[in-house]
């Protein structure tokens, strides 16, 4: 395989955190806790797991949009870690990122297409201003939008073609990642569709990578080649799309799909659902050893003293690079 | 089986500034009792107004006719000391927003215990204990502890199950859940889930479940209500929908959704167009400029909704063509297999 577009390398972010009621009292917020994966070109890897297990943080930590971070990051071949705004710049035009919320991420004062063009001209002030236009109304007839409409505000525009704006504007400088914060999660369904599909369309006209960080399983699905399961801010499993759904090794990744609701209500009837017990723990004071056991159907005395490694199975039937972080994966997934 | 809730031409608008908004337009549906409905449709469609207008809580600048029978009273008409005897008591209500039903500046455990004392009679301990218990059917951790806390003092998420568990405080008949689980992460929507499931099932409360997930209602629901800029489009049994929708929205709505169990090597199906606004609606079908089977009988009138069974109904102009095709469907399915 080609060299990775991205190398991250235990990458952590902890944040401090003042937990006293009365008294200041200072506590350590472990978001993102020793997170390594690869993303090659043209290549979309997907990051799951429930709310407030660290997505958002890993994206930006990515990005070095934060800087309380540990680990690695390596873009195509350059060490990024670290790297100050000023350092950033030069790199900004090959990574970009989309949010949940399209309305709030973009500036109700300025004209769509001057909000699409900002990119391109903070980035290469020089280009002539016929030219700019051009591009802006080429990004969006891509996208979707009305060349017609270059001259309207965000308010006039829907949820759906508010993230087409959004989708515009980090498509502008043709970059090779975009990291795509729930892109979808704020549409309507008949309209997450439609950025999914040109999500997928622009991947592989322009070779685009995606870091696609979501909730929804289901989506998670058709978007991805590969997936990461986060919990707690720890990788729990990452595989290939199919065999991490086919075939889940990690007891929350199991847990996960399982209770995912699926739009048939014969197979609705009839599917068992592994219903967790408890809560997600707080991040400040995160369970010893894996940090999924105070919700494991399985946990024992060993899962409570040591932190399972993220281990690549090693068997001849194992799809690719699958990687779980359990004690006892072998012994859960011989049961059945 | 009796019937719990009836519903009859109920209308919702709306004065505002740039003129009336009709929220919901001429609802007619009924539930029977132990079932669940499952209310589905684009944002903004009127699904909860429809609800609120029936609770008694629309803002003050909406209004409403029509009849609403619950128990074998009109709830519409009912003066409101005569409403407050029923709402929270054996008809609840699980709001979309968290905040519009829980008080911020009063301790969870003041807001469960008072409705207990008033309406079901009991001690101020009994109370507090049937309501740590509650707490913890809807999943707090700790609740003994947390029961004592202040509403913004929960995550988002146990703000939304500390609603849940107020709302089935006293058993209610009847529970209208809006969009309940959309907040919660899938493995606490499993929870809430099976314990809705539970409750209907071992008490036979009856059920509306206002969602966008249609695999919550697969799962959860017996009839189920599609809506569309304002009305209802279709209903039917929850296999009616599922496997012979026939209103061209419903099945756009069904093939567009990413399924977990699906095919995901082809581009998703994606109803074309934008969503309708209800102060500015297309001539004749709402769904019309979204509609491939779209003619010039849809661009010019209104349908109306044709009754095919008690709880069938579809309201296009097209239904008998599709009604065909679909069977078509079916027997092409069955020679295929
Ligand atoms: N600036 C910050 N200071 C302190 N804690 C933070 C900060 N940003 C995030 N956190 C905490 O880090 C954890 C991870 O947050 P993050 O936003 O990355 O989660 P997420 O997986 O994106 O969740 P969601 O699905 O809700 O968007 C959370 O516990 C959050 O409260
Ligand atoms: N107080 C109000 N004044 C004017 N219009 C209102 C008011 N409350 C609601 N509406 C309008 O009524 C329509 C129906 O709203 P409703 O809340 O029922 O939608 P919904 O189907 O529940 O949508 P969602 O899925 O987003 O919750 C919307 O177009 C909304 O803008
Ligand atoms: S390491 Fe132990 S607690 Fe963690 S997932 Fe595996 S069995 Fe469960
Ligand atoms: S009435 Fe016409 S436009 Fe409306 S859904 Fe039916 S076929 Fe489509
Ligand atoms: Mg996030
Ligand atoms: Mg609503």
């Amino acid at each position: 395989m080609s060299e990775p577009i991205l190398k991250v390398d235990d990458l952590k972010v902890h944040f401090p955190v003042d937990v006293g009621t009365f008294f200041s009292k200072k506590a350590t917020l472990k978001a993102v806790d020793g997170v390594s994966f690869e993303l090659h070109e043209g290549e979309a890897l997907s990051v799951v797991g429930e709310s407030g297990c660290g997505k958002s943080t890993l994206g930006r930590a990515v990005l070095q949009l934060l800087h309380n971070t540990e680990g690695q990051v390596v873009w195509m071949g350059e060490n990024i870690t670290g790297y100050p705004v000023k350092a950033m710049r030069p790199l900004r035009s090959e990574m970009q990122i989309i949010f949940q919320d399209p309305l709030a991420s973009l500036d109700p004062r300025m004209t769509i297409g001057e909000i699409i063009a900002e990119p391109l001209v903070t980035h290469n002030p020089e280009i002539p201003k016929d030219q700019v236009k051009a591009r802006v109304r080429e990004m969006m007839d891509i996208v979707g939008l009305l060349p017609r409409m270059i001259n309207r505000y965000p308010h006039e525009f829907s949820g759906g073609q508010c993230q087409r704006i959004g989708i515009a504007r980090a498509m502008i400088l043709r970059p090779k990642v975009i990291v795509c914060d729930e892109p979808v999660s704020a549409l309507d369904v008949s309209i997450q569709a439609q950025i999914i599909n040109l999500l997928g369309e622009l991947q592989e006209t322009f070779g685009l990578s995606l870091l696609f960080i979501s909730h929804d399983l289901s989506i998670v699905r058709h978007i991805s080649h590969r997936v990461m399961v986060i919990y707690l801010g720890n990788v729990m499993e990452l595989a290939e799309k199919d065999a991490l759904y086919n075939a889940p090794r990690h007891p929350y990744t199991q847990a996960l799909i399982s209770a995912v609701p699926v739009p048939d209500p014969d197979k609705e009837a009839h599917k068992k659902r592994i219903v967790l017990k408890g809560d997600l723990p707080s991040p400040i004071n995160p369970p010893s050893g894996c940090v999924f056991r105070t919700r494991c159907l399985y946990a024992d005395h060993q899962c409570e003293q040591e932190k399972p490694p993220l281990t690549t199975l090693n068997e001849p039937t194992a799809k690719g690079n699958h990687q779980v972080a359990c004690h006892k994966q072998a012994e859960i997934n011989s049961l059945d | 089986m009796s019937i719990i809730l009836d519903v009859q031409n109920l209308n919702t608008r709306f004065d505002t500034p740039e003129g009336e908004v009709s929220a919901a337009n001429n609802i007619n549906f009924t539930l029977k009792k132990g079932q669940s409905l499952g209310v589905v449709g684009e944002s903004g469609s009127g699904k909860t107004q429809i609800f609120m207008a029936i609770m008694g809580l629309l803002a003050k600048n909406g209004r409403t006719s029509g009849q609403a029978i619950f128990q074998g009273q009109n709830l519409l008409e009912l003066p409101v000391a005569e409403l407050n005897k029923v709402r929270g008591v054996s008809l609840s209500m699980i709001f979309q927003d968290p905040m519009t039903s829980l008080n911020p500046y009063l301790k969870v455990s003041r807001q469960m215990t008072e409705v207990l004392i008033e309406h079901r009679g009991m001690g101020k301990k009994e109370a507090l204990e049937r309501s740590i218990r509650m707490l913890e059917l809807v999943g707090i951790p700790e609740a003994r502890k947390r029961v004592y806390m202040y509403p913004h003092e929960f995550s988002g998420g146990m703000r939304q199950r500390v609603m849940i568990a107020i709302a089935l405080l006293c058993e209610p008949d009847l529970l209208i859940a809006d969009e309940p689980t959309t907040a919660l992460d899938v493995t606490i929507q499993a929870q809430i889930l099976d314990l809705l499931h539970n409750l209907k099932e071992e008490m036979g409360m009856s059920i509306v479940m206002i969602t966008h997930d249609l695999g919550v209602i697969a799962g959860m629901c017996d009839q189920v209500m599609v809506m569309y800029g304002g009305r209802v489009v279709e209903t039917g049994t929850v296999h009616e929908i599922f496997n012979d929708a026939r209103h061209p929205y419903t099945q756009g709505l069904l093939q567009s959704m990413p399924r977990i169990d699906g095919d995901h090597s082809e581009d998703l199906y994606a109803i074309p167009g934008q969503p309708p606004n209800l102060q500015a609606l297309p001539s004749g079908c709402a769904f019309q400029p979204r509609c491939q089977l779209a003619s010039d009988q849809c661009r010019r009138e209104q349908p109306g909704s044709i009754t095919f069974a008690s709880e069938r109904s579809v309201a296009c102009h097209r239904v008998t063509e599709i009604i065909e095709l679909n069977q078509e469907e079916t027997v092409n399915r069955e020679v295929a297999l």
